[in-house]
């Protein structure tokens, strides 16, 4: 799960590290009273910036400078309802603009082909690390935290000194273990600070001090893991969440809307792709990718169906269930139910095979469902139907 | 010989009592698995399965009082990863886990400790294996197999029982099947099962099913190319129509900045001498073309 910007900056400020202030602002009004209060309080200017979930929003306009209230109010006018990638900005953050010396990238990530946390610096900070991992690779400092006890304090510091940090040690070794720590702490597959920046400051007294801040903060967490983590459900952002995916979450199935006609319905992550493919192949769009999970109760197939028949372009139903761990009985029982309550009729075709394969065969019959024995044969008649239905 | 299972294979099951841990073992005990012990902490001294398991209140009791060698693990996503460390202190030297839903970040001490312990664990989140006529550990149906002398190897679970029923209709057997998993971290890769294969004098060609995301499909086709080049070698890659940036159901099938996509490993498997099926049930032919006659 994605989430903002400001929820990401939360969750580093609570474990620590230096982020400096910001407010959140949803009016072009509540913008302006934010930059009001930073400029009293010593600021010279504020950064606004778009708070989406999709990347390059830089580039897309969506982060300004802003010298005084009236600007402020300009800028967040144009940025406010702005679209990024087919998101519409509906919350800008507010905050001081850094005096910026030097920036640098900083990351904790989850290492999927080491197993391992790893903890990734550029002193090539502001810029897109894919970018800075394609044209200068040895440019990415890299160290893997211990799988048992985690990112060392001697780790810490040679990281630190390999990135040109040797000058604000003691804070880039609390920043990195800050990232390890935040990502454990709250189960994240990636804690992402770009730019980490030395800023100049004015002291209590006045004079110019450099410090090392978290300018910005992507954080992603592990759904697998929200469950224990109640805490967090709540950063999930509504407004960048089509209601559709947020039924099919709630109901414990992954549906991601495509643009076809043809709805899918399938057991198993990989079948689903394979699913989806066939039917392109065959000529046909596929509506959606479903994967009813393993074990799937009538029930959730019925749940299932129906948010299948919420897409109004969706002309004809591909069933595909495999079962090993889902018996094909209880997804027959759950179509039989779902077809008796549902108000849209759209031709469906049924594979149902392995576990339990038999019985759902007699179910099926007795229900009149068209059938399919190989997949192969189960999109064609799916596509064959799509096209009918538009014809 | 098949690996990782075989007529060799005393297994113990974490969870037997549960109703996955339940229903699962039966099928493996009607396909000749010989199961030998179970694990439910608290319920020791119970039996499982209609009388015909002994169940023990910790792996190393029933591994002292069976001799258990493998463990299958239906235990719930929270208390997995220590059913895995568990069985690797033990002794066990095959752990499969099947259960899905485990957090990332459990898995890797899990996956370390089994490591150190000189284990093999395989998945999480993966059904498990099967050698055809001999024994089958984990979720996949015993009915979709056939023996023979292909090694089938796939991320995934449902789309592997697609491909090996699409086989054993055309004739082809299996020496042995194995789902790897789909989380992001596992303890066996194609690369491991693929080492394996090379070793196995009853595996004679090499059916990989991989998806879209990560490396590991990449890295596994080099290796094959230099180890594997005389042996029939064909794949399936899932995902070719899938959108960038979009989770597809397992953690690791995601694109991302173009690695990872459906093209670069179809195209890495193609340079390693492997034929690529649009098709699960393309696989059958493709390996009579590529000259297996099993």
């Amino acid at each position: 799960m994605k989430i903002q910007e400001a929820d990401a900056k939360s969750l580093l400020v609570a474990q620590g590290l230096p982020v400096p202030r910001w407010e959140v602002a949803h009016t072009v009004h509540e913008a302006r009273a934010a930059t009001q209060r930073f400029l009293t309080s010593g600021a010279s200017a504020v950064v606004i910036k778009a708070q989406v979930l999709v990347g390059g929003r830089g580039k897309a306009g969506g982060v300004k400078l802003a010298a005084g209230p009236d600007e402020a109010e300009r800028v967040a006018a144009a940025i406010l309802g702005m679209d990024i990638k087919g998101i519409t900005v509906r919350k800008v953050l507010v905050a001081p603009a850094a005096d910026i010396a030097r920036e640098f990238y900083m990351s904790a990530v989850l290492d999927r082909a080491a197993g391992r946390i790893l903890l990734m610096g550029s002193a090539e900070g502001g810029v897109e690390i894919e970018q800075v991992a394609a044209d200068h690779p040895e440019a990415i400092i890299r160290r893997h935290a211990d799988p048992l006890l985690g990112l060392l304090d001697y780790q810490a510091r040679e990281f630190a000194f390999e990135m040109g940090l040797g000058g604000h040690l003691k804070a880039a070794v609390a920043i990195a273990k800050g990232l390890v720590r935040t990502m454990l702490a709250y189960d994240a597959d990636l804690v992402e600070i770009n730019p980490l920046a030395i800023v100049r400051e004015a002291d209590a007294t006045g004079a110019i001090v450099e410090r090392l801040v978290c300018l910005d903060a992507k954080v992603t967490l592990d759904d697998s893991a929200l469950p224990r983590h109640p805490e967090l459900e709540a950063l999930r952002d509504p407004d960048e969440e089509d209601p559709a995916d947020r039924e099919a979450r709630e109901a414990g199935l992954t549906f991601i809307k495509l643009d076809g006609t043809i709805g899918c319905m399938v057991n198993g992550a990989g079948l689903a792709m394979t699913t989806m493919d066939l039917v392109k192949r065959a000529g046909g769009e596929p509506a959606n990718f479903l994967d009813i999970g393993g074990g799937a109760r009538s029930d959730r197939v019925a749940e299932a169906m129906r948010i299948i028949l919420a897409d109004p372009k969706v002309n004809a139903i591909l069933v595909n269930i495999f079962g090993g761990i889902t018996r094909g009985d209880e997804v027959a029982r759950g179509l039989i139910e779902a077809r008796s309550v549902q108000t849209r009729d759209v031709p469906m075709v049924v594979r149902i095979v392995g576990t339990n394969a038999a019985e759902a065969a007699t179910l099926l019959e007795q229900a009149r469902f068209a059938t399919a024995t190989s997949l192969d044969d189960a999109a064609a008649k799916a596509v064959a139907a799509s096209l009918g239905a538009t014809a | 010989m098949s690996i990782l299972v075989g007529p060799e294979t005393r297994l113990v099951v974490q969870g037997v009592t549960g109703r996955e841990g339940d229903f699962h073992s039966r099928a493996m005990q009607a396909y000749g698995t010989a199961i030998v012990a179970g694990v439910t902490p608290g319920k020791g001294g119970q039996t499982a399965l209609d009388g015909t398991v002994p169940v023990y209140d910790t792996v190393a009791e029933a591994i002292r009082e069976t001799g258990a060698n493998t463990s299958c693990i239906f235990v719930p996503a929270g208390g997995a990863p220590d059913a895995v460390m568990e069985a690797a202190a033990a002794g066990i030297a095959t752990i499969f886990c099947i259960t899905e839903g485990i957090p990332a970040l459990d898995m890797i001490p899990a996956v370390e400790m089994v490591a150190r312990a000189g284990a093999r664990l395989v998945g999480a989140n993966c059904p498990g294996a099967t050698s055809p006529g001999s024994a089958k550990v984990g979720i996949i149906p015993g009915s979709i197999h056939r023996e023979g002398r292909v090694g089938v190897v796939s991320r995934s679970g449902t789309l592997t029982y697609e491909a090996v029923q699409a086989m054993t209709d055309a004739g082809v057997g299996q020496s042995t099947c194995i789902g790897i998993g789909g989380d992001p971290i596992i303890g066996t890769t194609f690369l491991d099962i693929l080492k394996l294969f090379a070793a196995d004098d009853a595996t004679d060609a090499i059916v990989l099913i991989g998806e879209i995301g990560g490396a590991a499909e990449e890295t596994a086709a080099a290796w094959a190319a230099e180890h594997l080049a005389d042996i029939p070698k064909v794949a399936f890659i899932a995902g070719r129509t899938a959108p960038e940036g979009k989770r597809m159901g397992h953690a690791g099938a995601i694109i991302s900045g173009g690695a990872g996509t459906a093209a670069s490993k179809v195209a890495a498997l193609e340079a390693a001498g492997f034929r690529v099926a649009g098709s699960p049930t393309e696989l059958p032919a493709l390996l009579r073309d590529a000259g297996y006659r099993g």
